[in-house]
């Protein structure tokens, strides 16, 4: 077992990379991803990790360079945040067609306008149909591990997709928390050195990127869902194998006090922790209050929400993206989906909440879980907006 | 010897890289381009290419004209995916997972690739010094779209955005200077080149490949479609383009200009100009304006090869300069 230490959470993410030995690490600074790839630069300055850093011209060209880079073989991480994903849009989507294990960590933060350098979920919401496995880690231990983990997933050659890690901007990254470190051995134990099943090489020509006809292109579509949709399996997988290897379980939807929770609580990502303490009050008070974590954001976990919410009868949703004129926050829309064939479904209330760094508090719980008591369900409510 | 450009020829390897049964157009001159680019290459190449005419008439799925490893991502980043497949040759070569040998790689784009959508990509590319070789197919408008104009479109140029009108009529900028912009980023090699010199524009890929560090190589593409001209005479029109000193071929080696094909006398641009459909419409003094323009940048062209064919000779005789 590894050492714990004190560390910023952006810095326990960047040995994680490194303890994944990386061959390429391509990324544009953008607040607050920077710290993550200032380390990355200072390994490979020192020689503490042979690999290529290349600090490109932008975010479009820091991903378009991973993929050539996976392409050839070699293993490559990115790392961004808001505005930097929205101009990589394009290739994000292009990444999972070419079936490219490249990991990026995606350091949550709003999308401009106004411009706000503080973070929400409207950035990984942005692309939510990209076909990335996209995952959402609580704190820096989480951050730490997911690293390896999305490195063992992607690379399977049963998955072969990218894995997309999000952690919260600056609430998340620039924290100082405890973290058990892995030693190498272990980590080389876990995560095999990356075998690619195709590559760019002149021994072997081949075509990656060709255009599809109206004849190939839903086939094409198909083809990468049934993927994504089968790496549920090898996720789970990773995580049991990771479980082995440290001693930490992670699973698609994680709960806590739900068993006999009236009312749960629906968050994804580091507020789940300040949903905890809410709880715990709660539950002090008598009352049946629970939590449902969305760890597994795509491929949707629906057969363990469904088993997760077991007999709640409100869910209250927090959604850290607003879809202007739409049902509500994005979050709210899927789990109602989710629920529409049940008979007893249980009323959403969506709260859309902590948008552009605006704090969400324990009280910020409380007051939701109070209206959610005194009323019928709603589309959704703006929590905390003056005016 | 006379006429060595057609024996030469006939030395060339039979081994071709881009195989028939494509779907670019009758005449094209971009994918003869391309064909000799390879052929000059060889085997050990990896291609970056970005989304345009030679993406398009290449490889629709399941089908590929492609005998090397190639890759299309999107339309404005084949520099980036080729420094990324660099990137990954280098580090995997350096940490011993596969074989060291030498793998050229190359990024190809059309001029909106290039010089337009592409600039930014290409530029970082440049400036970091990736191990490459970026290759901009100059047609001279966005042909794989339509006919729209691009940066690199001539002045008075008739496209589908930029037409003949009653109030204005045709390109209403000047050409782009993508060599000088390469340039400018202070790389060893940089080339203009035509296929209808083939054994120039081979000669250029072959020192642009053993180049260490980065290499551009502009390459004027006959368009017969796009420049309304017929199939048959797509060899003329690049011939044409050199004569009458349009688009000068030159390369540009640690700095030194050098003219690989020189014109004692240019031919009146008329020649080139009038038989294209999309100039059709000049009148008679804006040809003699695009006439003067191109006369004055052949002379600073030719000015600056002089002076460095003189720091060549002033470097080689006694007490000359030697290293800088």
């Amino acid at each position: 077992m590894g050492k714990h230490l004190g560390m910023e959470v952006s810095f326990a993410a960047a040995e994680a990379v490194k303890l994944s030995n990386v061959d390429v690490v391509a990324a544009y600074p953008i607040t607050p991803q920077t710290h993550i790839v200032e380390r990355l630069s200072e390994y490979v300055a020192s020689g503490e990790l042979d690999a290529e850093f290349v600090p490109v011209e932008s975010e479009h060209s820091a991903l378009s360079l991973c993929v050539g880079s996976e392409a050839a073989g070699a293993r490559s991480f990115t790392c961004t945040s808001s505005q930097g994903l929205a101009l990589m849009s394009e290739i994000v989507y292009i990444v999972p067609a070419l079936r490219l294990p490249i990991v990026m960590i995606l350091v949550n933060r709003s999308l401009s306008g106004p411009l706000s350098i503080w973070n929400d979920h409207s950035d990984v919401m942005s692309i939510r149909d990209c076909g990335w496995i996209q995952l959402f880690v609580e704190n820096g231990q989480e951050v730490f591990d997911h690293v390896m983990i999305a490195y063992k997933i992607a690379e399977n050659h049963n998955v072969l997709l990218p894995v997309m890690i999000n952690m919260d901007g600056f609430i998340l990254s620039h924290m100082f928390e405890p973290v058990e470190l892995m030693e190498q051995s272990d980590v080389d134990y876990y995560l095999s050195p990356y075998q690619p099943r195709f590559v760019l090489h002149p021994d072997e020509p081949l075509t990656m990127g060709a255009y599809a006809m109206p004849t190939l292109f839903t086939e094409a579509k198909k083809a990468h869902e049934e993927a994504l949709l089968a790496s549920y399996t090898h996720i789970m997988r990773a995580w049991e194998a990771w479980g082995a290897v440290s001693g930490r379980s992670y699973h698609p939807v994680e709960t806590f006090c739900s068993e006999d929770a009236e009312t749960l609580f629906i968050t994804m990502g580091s507020l789940s922790e300040t949903a905890g303490e809410a709880v715990r009050v709660l539950r002090g008070q008598g009352k049946k209050a629970g939590i449902l974590k969305l760890r597994l954001w795509r491929p949707f976990p629906f057969n363990d929400f469904l088993r997760s919410i077991g007999n709640a009868q409100r869910l209250i949703v927090l959604d850290r993206a607003l879809s202007p004129g739409g049902p509500g926050g994005p979050v709210a829309g899927e789990i109602r989906s989710a629920l529409y064939h049940l008979e007893n479904r249980p009323q959403i209330f969506n709260f859309i909440a902590g948008l552009g760094g605006r704090e969400v508090t324990v009280g910020s719980f409380l007051e939701m879980f109070v209206s959610s008591l005194s009323g019928k369900a709603f589309g959704y409510r703006i929590f905390g907006a003056r005016g | 010897m006379k006429n060595k450009d057609v024996y030469a020829v006939k030395t060339l390897s039979s081994r071709e890289y881009f195989a028939p049964g494509h779907r670019a157009c009758a005449g094209c001159g971009e994918v003869l381009a391309l064909r000799l680019i390879h052929k000059a290459l060889g085997r050990d190449v990896v291609v970056a290419s970005a989304t345009g005419c030679m993406e398009i008439v290449s490889s629709p799925f399941p089908f590929t004209s492609w005998e090397v490893p190639w890759i299309h991502v999107a339309f404005e980043n084949a520099a980036a995916v080729a420094g990324g497949i660099e990137a990954g040759l280098k580090v995997l070569q350096r940490k011993g997972k596969i074989e060291k040998k030498k793998i050229f790689v190359v990024a190809m784009a059309g001029d909106g690739g290039t010089a337009d959508i592409g600039l930014q990509a290409l530029s970082g590319a440049l400036e970091r010094g990736h191990n490459f070789l970026f290759i901009c197919y100059d047609n001279e408008a966005y042909m794989n779209t339509g006919v729209q104009r691009s940066s690199s479109t001539p002045f008075g140029a008739s496209t589908m955005t930029s037409p003949v009108g009653s109030i204005r009529s045709g390109q209403q900028t000047w050409k782009k200077n993508m060599v000088a912009i390469a340039a400018a980023h202070g790389i060893p090699y940089i080339a203009t080149a035509s296929p209808s010199y083939p054994m120039d524009l081979m000669e250029k890929v072959g020192k642009a490949a053993k180049t260490e560090g980065p290499a551009y190589i502009h390459v004027l593409s006959v368009c017969p479609p796009g420049w309304g001209i017929p199939s048959d005479k797509t060899i003329k029109f690049g011939r044409l383009a050199v004569e009458t000193g349009f688009f000068p071929l030159y390369e540009i080696e640690e700095g030194k200009y050098r003219i690989t094909v020189n014109v004692e006398k240019l031919l009146p641009l008329d020649k080139y100009l009038k038989p294209q459909a999309r100039f059709s419409h000049l009148p008679q003094e804006l040809v003699e304006q695009v006439s003067r323009r191109v006369c004055s940048d052949w002379k600073v062209l030719k000015r600056k090869a002089e002076k460095a064919k003189e720091v060549k000779e002033m470097d080689s005789s006694p007490g000359g300069r030697g290293v800088r």
